[in-house]
């Protein structure tokens, strides 16, 4: 499956995504711990990130699947100002 | 797909245009903007980033809620993306309904939204030349990456 990375996560591990191949039945949280065993600078990444597959919000305990798309989502920041 | 997002400062007048309808007494604009206040300390600018996939299809799906609480009201948002000079809106949110109420509680219901669930991220750019990524809680993370 292709994980995908972004903002700070993207700089800490140096790239914006990465390939990872898990047997099934595997969760999101399996390949957050492949993804932080394999990758250096992925230790700094948190333990329980946020995360989506295929563009939807998950929780770290979903299924995944060769062929999804898992993407690490650093805490989410949008709007404008902090405060506002 | 419809994107929400640009690259280029929000026309407004566009949003407006979008909403407008005969049977809509009430218009509620937000607009969040780039801020140098007090806490900022000596921010010039914010760089916007997204997965911009997501953030197309997560504001179709906030949309049609907003619209499921509120039939009747027509809404128009826009984030903009890169890097944005303090002053300048990074989103707006135009919410037209027939009546205030309506309009008042479908923006604010969007833009509370926006802050839980679309995958936007934001590094500010400072006087200093540090670049401070800023997480959900207000606050700077803790090692600045420099320029």
């Amino acid at each position: 499956m292709r994980v995908r990375f972004f903002a700070r996560y993207a700089e800490l591990v140096g790239r914006s995504e990465a390939a990872v191949s898990l047997s099934p039945p595997a969760t999101v949280e399996d390949v957050v711990r492949r993804v932080r065993e394999a990758l250096p600078g992925a230790q700094a990444l948190p333990e329980r990130p946020l995360a989506a597959v295929n563009m939807k919000h998950v929780k770290l305990e979903a299924r995944v699947q060769s062929g999804d798309e898992v993407a690490l989502l650093p805490p989410i920041a949008g709007g404008s100002c902090r405060h506002t | 797909m419809q994107t929400y997002l640009t690259r280029t400062p929000i026309s407004l007048d566009s949003l407006l245009t979008e909403v407008a309808h005969g049977d809509c007494g009430g218009t509620c604009v937000f607009l969040g903007t780039v801020r140098n206040g007090p806490d900022e300390q000596g921010v010039t600018a914010i760089e916007y980033s997204a997965y911009e996939d997501m953030v197309d299809a997560e504001f179709g799906q906030l949309l049609a809620d907003a619209r499921g609480r509120w039939p009747e009201a027509r809404i128009a948002v826009r984030h903009r993306l890169g890097t944005i000079p303090v002053g300048e809106a990074s989103i707006a949110i135009v919410a037209a309904a027939p009546h205030r109420v309506q309009a008042f509680e479908a923006c604010r219901y969007v833009i509370e939204g926006v802050k839980q669930r679309i995958p936007v991220w934001k590094k500010e750019l400072r006087v200093d030349g540090s670049e401070v990524w800023v997480d959900p809680a207000g606050h700077p993370t803790a090692k600045p990456s420099h320029v």
